[in-house]
C-alpha cells in the first residue's frame, strides 16, 4: 500500500515562503487563503532567543476529524492517505474547519483578487465551484496522479510532485511514499529524530517535522 | 527540551453568532416539548406548547442555514450518518417535526411523547456535534455533551414554568422537574469546569469561567430561592416562578452564546522540539 506523506525538515527551512507562493500560483488560491504556510516562530528572550521557521497546513491525517464530522460527505480519505473535498458535495457548514486541529481549512464566500480586477493568471485558474465551500491542501494530488499515469515517482520527478516541495530552495520539504522503506521519504524518517504536530490528538497525520539527527549509539 | 513552543490559539472565525442560535433556540425548544409532552397538559395548551418548542428548534437550523456556504445543498446534510453528528442532528430533527406535527394535528399525548423521545435524541446530538469539533479545546471535553443536554432540559423546564405562571400556578410536578434540571446542570457545569481547565486557553477559561458563575448564581441557585419563595409565599408565587423560569432560560442561552462565540480558541500551533541546526 502507498501512503504518500510529507516530511519538513525545521533545520532547514528559512522561512522564505517560496512553498506559499508556489503553492499560491499552482492552486489558484485567492488572497488570505494559503493552503501552504509558513509560520514563523520566535522563543526565548535576548541574548537567548531561537527562531523556527515551520511549513503547515492539511497534514492529511490516518484518522482526520474533519471527513468525520462532514455532514455530507464532501471529505474523503483516499486509500493512498490523501484527505479530499468534493467541492459538488459540500454545503460550506464549516463543520470540518472546527474539527481541524490544524487551522487547515479556509471558506471563501466570494470571488475575490489580488489587486481588485481578476489578473490573467487568476482569471485562468479561477474555479466558482471552490466558492463557498470548504477548501485546503490536497497535496496536489492531480499531479500526483497525472504523474502516476505517466509512470512517474513523486517526490522524485517534479511533474509527479507537491508544487511546494518542488519550489523549496532549501529541500525542507520532502515527499514520498512511507510505506516504502526505500522511499526518500523513509530514509529521512530512518536517519532522523521527528515528531508531528500535536500527536497527542491521535490524528496520525501525515507530516512529519525533522528536529535533530538520530544519536549514534555507541557500542558499550 | 521538555515545553512546548509555538503560535498561541486565536479564536475560530468559522461559526458566529447563526450557530450559536441554532443550539440556544434548539436546546430551549428541545426541553419545552420534553417537558410539554409528560406534565400532562392537553388540548390547545399542548398543541401551543408543542409548536412554540418546534418553533424555535426551527428557528436554530434556519439560523445555521444562513450561515452555511451552499444554502440550496442544505438536504446534503443528511448523508452522514455513520460518523457525523450533524447528520443525526437533522435526522434527529425530522423525527421531531414529523412526530410532533402529528401530535399536534391530531392532539395526541402519545405521539407528543414520542415526539419528546425524539427531542431527547435531537439535544444528545448538539452536545456530541460540539465534541466532536477536535480543533476547539473548549468543545472537545466529554463533559460538555451532558452539560449542552442538561441546559436544554432546564431552559426548557424554564420556559414552561415562565409560560405557566403567566396564566395560572404551574403544577407542583413540574416545579420539581425544574428544580431537578437545574440542580443537574449545574452539576454538568462542574464536571465539564474540571474537564475543560486541563485542556483550553487561559482566554477561553476565562470567558468561561465568567459565563459559568451567570449560571450558577443566577441560572441556579436565584431560580431554587425563587421557586422556594414561590412555595412560601403564594401571593408573589407567579411572579417568582415567571422569574425563576426566565433566568433559567436566558443563563442558559448566555452560556452557550459565549460558548461558541467567544470561548471557542483553536488548539494554535506547538513544536514539542526546536530545530537544532548545523546537523543535518
Amino acid at each position: 500500500m502507498t501512503r504518500w506523506a510529507m516530511v519538513a525538515d525545521l533545520r532547514r527551512c528559512v522561512g522564505c515562503q517560496t512553498c506559499t507562493a508556489s503553492c499560491r500560483q499552482a492552486n489558484a488560491t485567492p488572497p488570505g487563503v494559503q493552503w501552504r504556510r509558513v509560520l514563523d516562530m520566535e522563543v526565548g528572550e535576548y541574548p537567548a532567543v531561537k527562531r523556527a521557521f515551520v511549513p503547515v497546513g492539511c497534514m492529511h491525517c490516518d484518522d482526520p476529524p474533519c471527513m468525520h464530522v462532514c455532514p455530507s460527505t464532501a471529505t474523503k480519505k483516499r486509500a493512498d492517505g490523501i484527505v479530499t473535498i468534493d467541492y459538488d458535495l459540500c454545503i460550506g457548514c464549516s463543520y470540518c474547519a472546527v474539527a481541524c486541529p490544524y487551522q487547515a481549512r479556509y471558506k471563501t464566500d466570494r470571488a475575490s483578487f489580488a489587486y481588485g480586477k481578476a489578473t490573467a493568471s487568476e482569471e485562468q485558474g479561477f474555479d466558482p465551484k471552490r466558492l463557498a465551500v470548504a477548501t485546503k491542501c490536497t497535496f496536489c494530488a492531480d499531479r500526483i496522479d497525472a504523474g502516476l499515469a505517466k509512470g512517474l515517482k513523486p517526490g522524485i520527478d517534479p511533474e509527479a510532485t507537491p508544487a511546494c516541495v518542488n519550489s523549496c530552495i532549501t529541500q525542507t520539504l520532502s515527499f514520498g511514499d512511507v510505506e516504502d522503506p526505500q522511499s526518500n521519504v523513509s530514509q529521512l524518517l530512518a536517519e532522523n529524530q521527528t515528531f508531528r504536530m500535536h500527536e497527542e490528538l491521535g490524528t496520525g497525520p501525515g507530516f512529519y517535522y525533522i528536529w535533530d539527527k538520530k544519536v549514534e549509539e555507541t557500542p558499550s | 527540551m521538555k515545553d512546548n513552543f509555538g503560535v498561541n490559539p486565536w479564536h475560530q472565525t468559522n461559526w458566529d453568532f447563526r450557530a450559536a442560535f441554532n443550539f440556544m433556540f434548539g436546546g430551549a425548544g428541545s426541553g419545552l416539548l420534553l417537558i410539554a409532552a409528560f406534565s400532562g397538559i392537553a388540548g390547545n395548551a399542548l398543541r401551543a406548547e408543542l409548536l412554540l418548542g418546534m418553533a424555535l428548534i426551527g428557528a436554530g437550523l434556519i439560523s445555521v442555514w444562513f450561515e452555511i456556504g451552499r444554502p440550496l445543498r442544505a438536504l446534503n446534510v443528511g448523508f452522514n450518518p455513520h460518523t457525523s453528528w450533524m447528520t443525526r442532528e437533522s435526522y434527529a430533527a425530522g423525527l421531531v417535526f414529523a412526530l410532533g406535527l402529528a401530535a399536534v394535528w391530531l392532539a395526541s399525548q402519545p405521539l407528543a411523547q414520542a415526539a419528546a423521545l425524539a427531542v431527547l435524541m435531537f439535544a444528545y446530538c448538539q452536545g456530541r456535534l460540539l465534541q466532536a469539533a477536535k480543533g476547539i479545546p473548549a468543545w472537545r471535553v466529554p463533559a460538555l455533551t451532558w452539560l449542552v443536554f442538561t441546559t436544554a432540559l432546564a431552559e426548557g423546564a424554564g420556559l414552561f414554568v415562565a409560560l405557566a405562571a403567566l396564566f395560572d400556578t404551574p403544577a407542583r410536578g413540574a416545579l420539581a422537574y425544574f428544580s431537578l434540571a437545574l440542580i443537574a446542570r449545574a452539576l454538568a457545569w462542574s464536571i465539564y469546569r474540571s474537564g475543560v481547565s486541563k485542556t483550553a486557553v487561559r482566554a477561553a477559561l476565562a470567558v468561561l469561567e465568567r459565563s459559568g458563575k451567570i449560571l450558577i448564581q443566577f441560572g441556579t441557585i436565584a431560580p431554587l430561592a425563587l421557586l422556594l419563595l414561590g412555595l412560601l409565599a403564594p401571593d408573589v408565587a407567579r411572579i417568582a416562578l415567571l422569574l425563576a423560569g426566565l433566568a433559567a432560560l436566558a443563563t442558559g442561552w448566555q452560556f452557550k452564546f459565549v460558548l461558541i462565540t467567544r470561548a471557542a480558541y483553536n488548539q494554535g500551533f506547538a513544536l514539542p522540539h526546536l530545530p537544532v541546526r548545523g546537523t543535518q
